[in-house]
């Protein structure tokens, strides 16, 4: 019927059936296998489901994920950083996150055309110090396009990539002053005599 | 082919300060776009090529943290602007993936042969384009001048020629009529000529193989690693198309063949946006032969429509119904989730990951925006190749800066 809800199809669609043999439940179990407690969470009812991973060995993670025969996702979609804050005292209750930085990769596997989704959790500042931005390790080694997509989201949410190569603002220039896709980002009033708001 | 430089010591190392540094736009018309490349040139062969970029960046992402579902569209336009249209049912593709909306059969249809010209639009110009950085002018005519045909389809249908804000979620704006499936059926069936046309001037012409072949090439394996899409990951021979890998709108209907090459240079991929071309016009010729009759839009007891305007001015529940949907404390209902839906843009894959939280206004509206990581990769391609080269690969990738930089 027109207009009718309907589920999405599963994360894996019936098209990939023939190509794809592995379930997010086994990407989970031999994650926690190889990494035990290093692998935080799993979301496989969402519509997206996901994989979190603590952000000490992500890289290691990510090679593995890269590498490892029954995964091969030798492909990074997408990257994005959000940041997780209700400014707004009223609303907070109804807001349903604790204030956190969340950075998601979507993955593909071209060998077994699935895709993935892995979340890394942050906190807003490293260690509670306002201006302090979080570090998270980089994985530009690995997926060389992460390369952009970590100076992108250095520049608009603020995250510390480390071990990037060049982790310099990408979108807007050089001696801006904060991170705008962050919640609590003000817009500066004057930049260079140029008058802002 | 790109030369092997023989002296690979560092840009910056004392005995090769006879290097010289090129600053390549932000002005220039090879750009198309405001884009900036600083060029380490050693006599006319590019050592290395650093982009800057960000000349347009206009916040485009922040934007859609304010504007609604509906809103944000105008924004989705203006990034892509040489295939608006791709833009707008990519992202609501994204939004009716979060909300969980089935469109109607002709909605459906109308929004892939909507997406299928403006495959056609994006790769008229990049072919004619590219033939004009490299000195041929002709291509380019012809070209536009099918793309003015599609321009007038397009307005024929929404009222807009360029930013045309079609889509709605759950919907089209407007419906079409006879009139428009019979410009779209003239014009498929004239379109062919055309095309044969710049395939004389272009395929064969011993300038253009010369400029192009073996310049700037990708290999299967550098594709995957900079997750390469769209017509350049296929002229690498990366066998990887949405519309068959994970049929969206009315593609799983229709007869055709995803283009591949196995050249990876900027012919292969000249090569791969022609004959894709003609794969489209094979849609057209299906889909517009077979639109279903019905409602453009789903129901209204969906909460997410407008109502006719009739309704509205005529009827109360309409009146209620039209501020239950457009005033900015109500909106309809989304869901805590989030979702990455991508379509095939003419482009690559273009796709939009967004953190719905209970309000119609994307939490996180994120673009996965095929140039961006196109013209992350023009420093390894451009490596080893001469001055005049860059120009070529530049032209290859269809860099949009407003795409890019957003």
């Amino acid at each position: 019927m027109a207009g009718a809800r309907r589920r999405r199809a599963a994360p894996f669609p019936d098209s990939f059936r023939p190509f794809s043999t592995v379930t997010i439940n086994e990407i989970h179990s031999r994650l926690v296998q190889q990494f035990g407690d290093q692998i935080t969470g799993l979301n496989a009812t969402a519509t997206d489901p996901w994989i979190e991973v603590a952000p000490a060995r992500w890289d290691e993670v990510a090679l593995y994920l890269r590498d490892d025969e029954a995964l091969r996702f030798d492909s990074l979609t997408n990257l994005t950083g959000v940041d997780y804050l209700e400014t707004d005292p009223k609303k907070a209750p109804k807001f349903g996150h604790e204030p956190h930085l969340e950075v998601v990769f979507h993955l593909y596997s071209f060998v077994h055309r699935c895709r993935l989704v892995v979340k890394v959790k942050l906190p807003r500042w490293k260690n509670d110090v306002p201006g302090e931005i979080p570090d998270c390790p980089s994985v530009a080694h690995i997926w060389s396009i992460a390369d952009w997509h970590e100076r992108e989201a250095y520049d608009l949410v603020g995250i510390n990539f480390t071990g990037h190569p060049n982790l310099v603002r990408i979108l807007c220039v050089e001696d801006w002053v904060g991170h705008p896709l962050r919640k609590d980002y003000e817009f500066p009033l004057e930049y260079h005599g140029i008058r802002g708001k | 082919m790109p030369l092997t430089l023989a002296d690979s010591s560092p840009v910056d190392s004392p005995d090769r300060e006879y290097l010289w540094t090129l600053n390549f736009g932000p002005q220039h018309p090879a750009t198309h776009t405001t884009l900036r490349l600083v060029l380490t040139l050693d006599g006319e062969n590019v050592v290395s090529a650093v982009p800057h970029i960000g000349y347009l960046h206009s916040g485009f992402e922040k934007l859609g943290e304010h504007l609604d579902f509906n809103q944000y569209v105008t924004i989705v336009d203006r990034m892509n602007y040489i295939s608006p249209l791709a833009n707008e049912i990519s992202w609501h593709h994204a939004v009716e993936t979060l909300l969980g909306i089935e469109l109607t059969p002709r909605c459906i249809y109308i929004r892939t042969i909507c997406a299928e010209l403006m495959r056609l639009h994006d790769h008229l110009l990049n072919v004619g384009t590219t033939a004009l950085d490299l000195g041929a002018f002709t291509a380019f005519l012809y070209a536009f001048t099918q793309r003015e045909k599609i321009y007038d389809i397009v307005e024929y249908a929404s009222g807009q020629r360029f930013h045309t804000s079609y889509t709605r979620v759950g919907g089209v704006l407007f419906d079409v009529n006879n009139d428009w499936v019979n410009k779209v059926r003239s014009f498929v069936n004239a379109f062919g000529e055309t095309h044969a046309e710049i395939h004389k001037l272009l395929t064969r012409n011993r300038i253009f193989m010369d400029r192009t072949k073996g310049i700037g090439v990708l290999t299967k394996e550098d594709a995957i690693r900079f997750s390469a899409t769209g017509p350049l990951a296929r002229a690498s021979g990366v066998v990887r198309d949405l519309r068959k890998d994970e049929p969206y709108l009315a593609y799983r209907d229709f007869d055709f063949k995803v283009v591949c090459s196995q050249g990876g240079d900027c012919y292969a991929r000249y090569l791969v946006r022609m004959q894709e071309m003609l794969e489209s016009v094979k849609i057209l010729q299906q889909a517009i032969e077979n639109i279903p009759a019905g409602p453009i839009n789903i129901a209204l007891e969906t909460d997410v429509v407008l109502p006719a305007k009739p309704a509205v001015y005529r009827s109360i529940e309409g009146l209620i119904q039209h501020f239950e949907v457009i005033m900015p404390n109500r909106g309809f209902p989304v869901p805590h989730d989030e979702v990455y839906a991508a379509t095939e843009s003419p482009n690559g894959e273009l796709g939009y990951y967004i953190v719905g939280d209970g309000t119609p206004r994307a939490y996180r509206a994120r673009t996965r925006p095929p140039s961006y990581i196109h013209f992350a990769m023009f420093p390894h391609m451009v490596k080893g190749h001469q001055l005049s080269d860059v120009v070529a690969i530049l032209g290859s990738l269809n860099i949009i800066a407003a795409e890019l930089d957003r």
